[in-house]
Order: C-alpha cells, then sequence, then structure tokens
C-alpha cells in the first residue's frame, strides 16, 4: 500500500467509526480529530457529529479546539433548519390558493416528518412533488410572489424543461434555499420511470395540511434511486447515512421489510435498492433481515458490473485524505459521473449535453475577458 | 517557537509538507504552499512573530495557495486559495499571492467561526478596557487602529470584533492590518518604526500592504477584555475632530446591521449585541487628524462610563 492509499483509508476508518459508533469520539487524539473534522466536513456529515456529541454530553470530554469548531458547526446547522422551515412556511402561504399539497422530498420530509436523518443535515435546497398538471400554476404562482428562475441561460431553461424530472430551480428574491420543483423523481429519459402516479397516490399529509410525504417505503426508495441513479456519488457518504438511518427506523416493524421489497418491485426500482442493501451493509453495517436479503438477490446485475460497482462505489461515496488525494479516486468518480449521465439520458442526447458541458468553460472565459478586472471582484 | 526562528529552509519545507500551522488568536490556520517567492517572503517577514503550533494539534483551517492547474500556468501566472481543497474565489495573479492568504484566512472566518458573534469592527485595549471601532469599510477602521497600537493601545484586531456569547467578553485575533493606499504612507510617516510588508499594487483595493502588529500584541493574543466603549468612527478630510455622545439604539442597530454574522447566531447575536450595548458608553467620532483623534479617545479610556 503507498502512502496516500495509506493515508486515505486511515480518514475514511476514522470517519466511518464516528458515524458507526459516536461515542468512540470521546476518544479520539488531536491528530485524529484533526482529520475527522476534515473529511466530516466534506462529506457534510460534521453538524450530525456535532449535535450528537452535544446531545450525549461527550463534548465535554474532546479537545477544547474541536468542540469550539463543533459549536460554530452546530450554530450554522441550526440556521439551515430555521431557514428551510422559513421557506416551506412562505411556499406554503404562496401556495395555498393553488390547492396543491406539496409532497415533501428527501432533507425537507425527513425534518418536517421527524425521521432521524434530519439530524444535522445541511440541505441547500427543499424539493418538492406535485402532480405533472399543476406545474405550470404552481411556477406561475410562485414567479408572482417573488420567486425567480436561478438558471437564466437559454439552454439551461430548455434543458430542464425538455429532459428533466424538475422544473429549472427558483429561488425568492429574499432568500438563499433554492426551491426544486419536481413532477416525478427521475429525469424523463432516465433508464428506470417509476411510475409518479403511485407515489402521489400513496403520499401521507403531515400536520399541515398543505405538506405531504411519500410514504413509508417509498422514502427510502427514493432516497436509494437519488443516490444509485441520479447522482455521481462523490463524498455522497452523509446519502447512505440517511439510507441507514431511514432502514433502521422503519425496520424496527416488521412488516415494513416485505413491504419495501414489493413496492420496490410494482416502482420498478428493484436494482437501486439492491445496491442500497449492499452497500449500507457493507460500508455502515446496517442489519438487513436474511430473508429480505436472499430476496433482493434476484435484482443482482451480472458478475462484471457487481464487480465494477464494489469497486467504483466506496470511492466514490468515502472521501480521500484530503491532502493526498488518490488517481484511482480521480479515475472512480470519474466513471461514476459518465455513468450517472448514461443513466440519465440515451447516449445521443448525453454525446450532446457532454460537448455542450465541455466548451461550456470556454465560453465563459470568452465572455470574462470582455469583462476585465472580474478574476479580482469577488468579495473577501 | 515562533515563525521568525525558522529558518527559510524549514520554513519552505514545512509549508511544502505539512504544512506550517500558525497560531492566530483562538484560531489556528494550518498554512500550505507551494514555492512561490512572492509568498514566502512577505510570510517571513510579516509572520515573525507569530507562535508555531505543535503538528499534530487541531486546525481550525487548512488553508492552501498554490497555482491552479490549467494553461495559464505559463502565460500569466495566477495563483488561488483553497480550503479544504475547495476554491471559494477566482484564482488572482501570482504576484498577490500573500494578499490572496491574508483574505482568504478572513473568508475562512467570516464564513465559519460562528462559535463568535463577529461584528465588523476594530478593537483595541486601553488601561485594560475594551474599546470597540465598528465601522463601513472607508470610514477609516484599520488606519486609526494602526495608529493606536502604536501609542501604546494592544491591539486586538481591525477588523472581526470577535464576541464569546457564553460571557460577552472581547476575544483578541491580532491578524495583520492591511493597510491601503493613502493610508500607508499617513501610517508610516505617523510611525517609522512600523513594520510594514511591501506594496501590492493593482489589487481590487488599490494598493495594499500589511502593518505587522507589535509584538506584544501577539504575545498576549490569549487574553480577553471586557467591552468598555463603543466608538464609531469617520476619517473625513478637513473636518474637526468630535466626539459625540449616541444614543444606545442607534448604536445597536449600527453595530448588529454591519455585524459579520447577526443572523447566522440570530437570538445569541441579539442578547450579546443588547448586553453589550448597555454596558458600554457609545460616541461617534469625526476626524481629520490622527493625533487629535487619539487624545480624545484617550479621555474617553481614562473615563469611566457616563
Amino acid at each position: 500500500m503507498n502512502n496516500a492509499t495509506h493515508l486515505s483509508k486511515t480518514a475514511q476508518e476514522l470517519l466511518l467509526r464516528a458515524v458507526r459508533s459516536p461515542d468512540i469520539m470521546a476518544s479520539f487524539s488531536e491528530r485524529e480529530w484533526d482529520l475527522l473534522l476534515r473529511v466530516g466536513r466534506r462529506t457534510r456529515l460534521l453538524a450530525r457529529l456535532a449535535i450528537m456529541l452535544h446531545e450525549s454530553g461527550d463534548v465535554a470530554r474532546i479537545p477544547t479546539r474541536a468542540a469550539a469548531i463543533l459549536e460554530g458547526v452546530h450554530v450554522y446547522a441550526n440556521k439551515r433548519e430555521q431557514m428551510m422551515r422559513w421557506e416551506l412556511n412562505r411556499l406554503c402561504w404562496a401556495l395555498r390558493e393553488t390547492h396543491t399539497p406539496l409532497i415533501l422530498l428527501k432533507g425537507a420530509a425527513y425534518l418536517m416528518a421527524e425521521l432521524p436523518p434530519a439530524l444535522g443535515r445541511i440541505a441547500a435546497d427543499v424539493d418538492i412533488l406535485i402532480p405533472e398538471n399543476k406545474l405550470d400554476i404552481v411556477e406561475e404562482t410562485l414567479k408572482q410572489k417573488g420567486w425567480k428562475a436561478t438558471k437564466l441561460s437559454p439552454y439551461d431553461q430548455r434543458y430542464y424543461r425538455t429532459w428533466m424530472h424538475e422544473l429549472p430551480p427558483l429561488r425568492h428574491i429574499e432568500r438563499e434555499i433554492e426551491v426544486d420543483i419536481h413532477h416525478t423523481i427521475l429525469p424523463r429519459t432516465s433508464r428506470l420511470q417509476p411510475n409518479a402516479e403511485l407515489l402521489l397516490q400513496d403520499a401521507r399529509i403531515t400536520d399541515d395540511p398543505m405538506l405531504a410525504t411519500l410514504s413509508r417505503t417509498d422514502i427510502v426508495l427514493h432516497s436509494a434511486v437519488h443516490l444509485f441513479y441520479d447522482s455521481d456519488m462523490a463524498n455522497q457518504l452523509r446519502d447512505l447515512v440517511d439510507l441507514d438511518d431511514l432502514l433502521k427506523h422503519f425496520g424496527e416493524d416488521p412488516t415494513f421489510w416485505p413491504q419495501l421489497l414489493s413496492r420496490s418491485e410494482r416502482l420498478g426500482v428493484g436494482r437501486p435498492l439492491f445496491y442500497t442493501l449492499r452497500y449500507t451493509q457493507r460500508i455502515l453495517g446496517t442489519k438487513v433481515p436474511e430473508a429480505v436479503a436472499l430476496e433482493i438477490n434476484a435484482t443482482t446485475p451480472n458478475p462484471f458490473a457487481l464487480f465494477l460497482m464494489d469497486w467504483l462505489v466506496p470511492r466514490g461515496l468515502l472521501p480521500d485524505h484530503p491532502d493526498f488525494p488518490r488517481v484511482s479516486t480521480g479515475l472512480a468518480r470519474w466513471l461514476l459521473y459518465l455513468r450517472s449521465h448514461w443513466l440519465r439520458m440515451p447516449p445521443l442526447l448525453l454525446a450532446r449535453h457532454l460537448s455542450y458541458k465541455a466548451v461550456l468553460p470556454l465560453i465563459e472565459w470568452l465572455r470574462s475577458r470582455k469583462r476585465p478586472g472580474r478574476a479580482a471582484s469577488e468579495r473577501v | 517557537m515562533r515563525v521568525g526562528e525558522l529558518d527559510l529552509e524549514h520554513l519552505q519545507q514545512r509549508l511544502a509538507s505539512t504544512g506550517l500551522k500558525v497560531s492566530m488568536g483562538p484560531f489556528t490556520v494550518s498554512i500550505r504552499s507551494t514555492t512561490l517567492s512572492g509568498l514566502i517572503d512577505p510570510l517571513r517577514y510579516l509572520y515573525h512573530d507569530y507562535v508555531i503550533c505543535g503538528e499534530s494539534e487541531i486546525s481550525d483551517y487548512h488553508v492552501r495557495v498554490a497555482p491552479p492547474s490549467n494553461i495559464r500556468r505559463w502565460i500569466h501566472p495566477q495563483v488561488q486559495f483553497l480550503m479544504d481543497g475547495n476554491s471559494p474565489f477566482r484564482p488572482f495573479p501570482a504576484r498577490l499571492a500573500f494578499p490572496l492568504l491574508e483574505w482568504g484566512i478572513n473568508w475562512c472566518i467570516a464564513t465559519r467561526a460562528h462559535q463568535f458573534l463577529l461584528l465588523h469592527a476594530a478593537v483595541v485595549e486601553r488601561r485594560g478596557r475594551g474599546i470597540i471601532f465598528p465601522a463601513w469599510p472607508g470610514h477609516g477602521k484599520t488606519t486609526l487602529c494602526a495608529a493606536l497600537i502604536h501609542r501604546g493601545w494592544r491591539l486586538f484586531s481591525d477588523e472581526f470584533g470577535l464576541i464569546r456569547p457564553r460571557d460577552g467578553r472581547l476575544i483578541p485575533l491580532p491578524r495583520l492590518l492591511p493597510l491601503k493606499n493613502e493610508s500607508i504612507a499617513v501610517i508610516r510617516e505617523f510611525e517609522p518604526e512600523a513594520v510594514i510588508g511591501p506594496d501590492f499594487t493593482k489589487t481590487r483595493k488599490g494598493t495594499v500592504a500589511h502593518l505587522r502588529p507589535p509584538t506584544g500584541c501577539i504575545k498576549r493574543a490569549g487574553e480577553t477584555t471586557q467591552a468598555a466603549v463603543i466608538v464609531f468612527p469617520r476619517w473625513q478630510s478637513d473636518v474637526p475632530t468630535s466626539l459625540e455622545p449616541m444614543p444606545k439604539s442607534q448604536a445597536f442597530l449600527m453595530a448588529a446591521t454591519n455585524a459579520f454574522n447577526y443572523e447566522m447566531l440570530g437570538e445569541t447575536a441579539f442578547r450579546a449585541i443588547t448586553e453589550l450595548v448597555k454596558t458600554c458608553s457609545c460616541y461617534r467620532l469625526s476626524y481629520s487628524n490622527l493625533d487629535e483623534a487619539i487624545n480624545v479617545l484617550e479621555q474617553v479610556a481614562i473615563q469611566g462610563n457616563e
């Protein structure tokens, strides 16, 4: 094992030990903390660890400097949670007249349904699912009430509207949180096409009649689909931790597991569920009932694909040592990036999209040349 | 051990390998860099008195200044600032590596150090009493602060008024003072002994030169103090020196709206600034002459609360 590999393995083991058994953090040395703070931040898990230490009281037993840094992170996480709640409040206010209940996805759903992954989860955006025939009225109403499109280039606008499963992101002019309004959970051109109708039918209204979440099986399946079929996985350990939390939480009820399996079949998302169970078990030690593990094996990919995924997934999800990134990780992440696009769109469209993205930096550079002094103009 | 005690070779070696861990008030900053001629000399000169921390100690910020990996390496060489491998702003011309490092560290503090209330203010101490100068850019707080610390006042910061919410104490963060444009000559003339680094011309803020705080200020970075006076300074050419009391409600609004992370801290910040304004006397200062301004401020520092 060369030095970079050794250091990255150390960093990953440290992070996984902290995530899997938070009590262990009380025994970490200064050197270990210095590294944990960096890889924890990189994977968006630091606020979660901070809150766990705070709640267990162990924060008094860790090095003072680490505790001070985590306090800053904790303050930031609280603020983000407040911003998320306020954005949801404003969306309800703005959209009440459209009589469209908003089905919350991911972070917003965990927060409002008080699910375990909400702990210290810092979300940059609010993801919402609504019926496709309501898209126009919702977009129109939000634009009248102060939300604006954040992606303005004609290419992006057309890209979203033609190929994606969501509207171009919106943001209120006075606030920072982005609102993504989806009509289904994967792009229109994606390899998998789970039926959004089924998701909508099973949605559960929360205490607020304007807000709903997916059913418990669909919450897990959406999270699985998102991680394994709609992302490049880079440093996304947080999303695997979400899945681990959800499986532990819902899995306490034995009736959940058979429901999860039959639902995944009904929606045609057995493969992402297979990956979820495989990698939560392997990376986070999630307990999956034996019968379930056996049954999901029916959706195993071919041995070569499985071998490849076993090589790629940990290299995608887990961070390298920040000072010693590995070439092999770079290669794995590049392949995962290609894979995510490959799953999202047919080959010709993919070629067009990637070639556009490849020349985009050149176009931006040419544009910036026309505005001298731009490079040094960032506010510090 | 202090940066000045490290010879050039060892300094370069640390920057290139495990990082130079420097103590700056409550923060430890780990600095790494490739060999950049524009960085090492000012760093060695201006960081002379700062304490080097042990290699295994925890760093608040891991920063790196290095050329971006693109073809500009050969045309107009650039450098970028990286925090944990991410680059928050666009590259600068290579000759501005040192100001970029300084700005970058400020950026880290402003966006991360939410364990503190971060007032946008210069803070100094006189006779054991903390004096806060909140001000907008261009109102001359750095220049005033630079003058005061060469007349026996102790530097806390020229930029970040760090308040610990738990007990309201002011925390020193004696970083270099970036003097801009005319201020450079003003301070050189005011205090010929002042230790000032090279002029960096044509930056976003014009010409910048960094002032090294007097050694004592850096050595006493661990000693906190209680705030006693808030003064809102404003430099204007050809105005007579005047110090007027300011209503506390107005002082509250000005300090709060000017803070870096008032909204981030929410209620905590509201309570901290309320307490601060209650316990401090609040003034507005207009001046054009530094010596006169210092005389007036000496009076304020001697008097007790109104």
